[in-house]
């Protein structure tokens, strides 16, 4: 059985099946399949069967909203009140959380209900799900590969449609990549879109929340109840939310496509590069008019985005501190020996790396050297997409280098891991919405296309995937689960 | 950039994490080897280049200075590691 979000609407509106019975079958392929895929941490079998009971009674009532009675699942980064969110972190393995985040309650007031919590690379650092206290994740079309990350298991989940759709929230890639890697839509808004509050800080200036899902008919649907303006985020953005499946459909003839001449560059797998140009292809025959176009300042991203999520992270996850919630060390025999056992036994080595270079980074006489010069290098790579956008409607480029590598493969060596956000991370430091889809497979796994807009044209991307998606079935695709 | 042990020793203090002896070396080498990814930025000139802040170049918006947040002291305490009487406890900290 696999239903996409929107299937789930019309069955229930027609009364082909309740919420509870739906509920009750991807419980079931949850308990069968989990194991095995590993992108559950926590699975809220209790509550998601109340919820549906709840949603079944507003529908028969007549008061359903669009996502009453879909069952969703959430990365373990979203705090949910009474329900153990843990960042996939050792910190936070006995954290409940004691109060939902800003679009947790959005789904619960519109009726949606919650399968469970998804695995994810710890604190959302990661690229290939390989970083969480709670195992890896596996990609569902060879478990042998990495789902990516850092929201591996929200996209595994998907993948293995053991859930209809998911969120996840990306800082460099962590939506996009796992997405592509694991041959589903997801879509990471322009930042300030989609609130930040009760989502666990890790980038502060590049963090954004998504949607998962099956479509990008399924991403309209879940985007909109994400979507909008939270007083409770400092950095929301106070801008009307469109109709996202309004438009989905308009017609894209005569819309211009920039192809970055450095996106197709040394390094881009040749296998990947065919699938993305046989995408493009696609998009000239529904009329779209392709334009090569430079974005100069791309290949200095990485050190840029390297400097300011670790000076970010750093301050971030000061916090934890052992006092008010989270791990504490025993017998600790001062103030100080309970902050640095209880930190250095809580985080996992890849945060306590990036801890460390933010930190450095940060420190007195290195501020102006790293920080202050990663900030101005911002500003050139965002002015780089603005000359872009002035020429064209959207940008069209691979997601990730590669398809997803072999468990193990990256692990000894954090720099080549860093390497494979290389597409995906000059979105967040410019701020701008970006969206990968399905587009094709090299050696049997699957391979992710990015469309990138101009800030707050979430509707152009989801209308540009969506006419793909119309032409195309790669989206419909899913692996087998033996 | 390479870091030295004396180097990684101070920054771990500074971030309060404990870095055994047996691992100081391996961190040395790693946060060097991700500090000389860093320095590629040096490589482009950013002479009276503003620093980016918000993407928007949103600044702070302000609120009125009244209460909205409620008393939930003992919802927040129950997840709590130590609390007595209503305050968390840590080790003594002055003699």
């Amino acid at each position: 059985m696999t239903r996409t979000v929107k299937e789930i609407q019309q069955g229930l509106a027609d009364g082909q099946f309740s919420s509870v019975e739906i509920t009750q079958d991807y419980l079931s392929k949850i308990s069968l399949f989990n194991d095995k895929i590993n992108c559950f941490i926590t699975v809220t079998d209790d509550l998601a069967l109340q919820q549906a009971k709840a949603a079944d009674d507003l529908i028969a009532a007549g008061n359903g909203q669009p996502l009453t009675g879909i069952p969703l699942a959430h990365k373990d980064i979203y705090c949910t009140d009474g329900v153990k969110t843990s960042c996939a972190s050792k910190m936070l393995d006995n954290f409940i959380a004691p109060y939902d985040a800003t679009i947790i309650e959005k789904f619960k007031q519109s009726g949606a209900v919650m399968l469970g919590k998804t695995n994810m690379d710890e604190f959302a650092m990661g690229s290939s799900n390989e970083n969480s206290y709670y195992g890896d994740v596996a990609n569902p079309w060879d478990i042998e590969r990495v789902p990516g990350g850092s929201s591996g298991g929200s996209a595994a989940a998907v993948a293995a449609r053991l859930t209809p759709a998911a969120t996840g929230t990306d800082t460099g890639g962590s939506i996009r990549q796992p997405a592509a890697l694991c041959g589903i839509s997801g879509i990471k808004p322009t930042y300030g879109r989609v609130s930040r509050y009760g989502m666990i800080a890790f980038g502060s200036s590049l963090d954004q929340g998504g949607p998962l899902a099956q479509s990008a008919e399924d991403c309209a649907i879940i985007l909109q109840t994400m979507a909008g303006f939270d007083p409770r985020d400092s950095t929301s953005i106070e801008q009307p939310v469109p109709d996202y499946s309004a438009s989905i459909n308009q017609d894209i003839r005569g819309m211009k496509i920039g192809l970055p001449e450095e996106y197709f560059a040394e390094g881009l797998d040749a296998d990947v590069a065919k699938v993305i140009m046989a995408a493009v292809d696609e998009y000239r025959k529904l009329g779209a008019e392709v334009i090569d176009i430079k974005l100069p300042n791309s290949g200095i991203s990485i050190p840029v985005y390297y400097v300011v999520a670790t000076a970010e992270c750093s301050s971030n996850l000061s916090r934890f501190d052992g006092v008010r919630f989270g791990h504490r060390c025993d017998n600790p025999t001062d103030l100080e020996d309970l902050y640095k056992r209880s930190r250095t036994e809580g985080f996992g080595e890849e945060v306590k790396r990036r801890i460390m270079i933010g930190t450095y980074a940060l420190s007195a006489g290195y501020y102006d050297a790293y920080y202050l010069k990663a900030q101005q290098l911002r500003r050139l790579i965002k002015q780089d997409y603005e000359k872009a956008f002035t020429e064209v409607d959207a940008i069209a480029c691979p997601v990730t280098p590669e398809i997803a590598f072999k468990r193990g493969d990256k692990t000894d060596d954090p720099v080549s891991m860093y390497l494979q956000d290389i597409y995906t991370i000059a979105l967040n430091l410019a701020g701008l919405p970006g969206m990968s889809i399905p587009a094709g497979f090299s050696q049997g796994m699957p391979v992710g296309l990015q469309l990138i807009g101009n800030y707050f044209e979430e509707s152009r991307l989801l209308n540009l995937a969506h006419r793909y998606q119309q032409v195309t079935d790669w989206h419909l695709q899913a692996p087998e689960l033996v | 950039m390479t870091l030295k042990i004396e180097d990684v020793r101070n920054i771990a203090q500074l971030a309060r994490l404990q870095i055994d002896d047996s691992s100081v070396k391996q961190y040395a080498t790693e946060l060097s080897r991700i500090l000389a990814l860093a320095e590629q930025m040096s490589a482009v000139d950013t002479t009276d280049v503003t620093p980016m802040a918000h993407p928007m170049d949103a600044t702070q918006r302000l609120r009125a200075d009244e209460v909205t947040e409620t008393d939930q002291r003992d919802k927040f305490q129950a997840i709590a590691p130590d609390v007595e009487r209503g305050f968390y406890r840590v080790p003594k900290v002055i003699e």
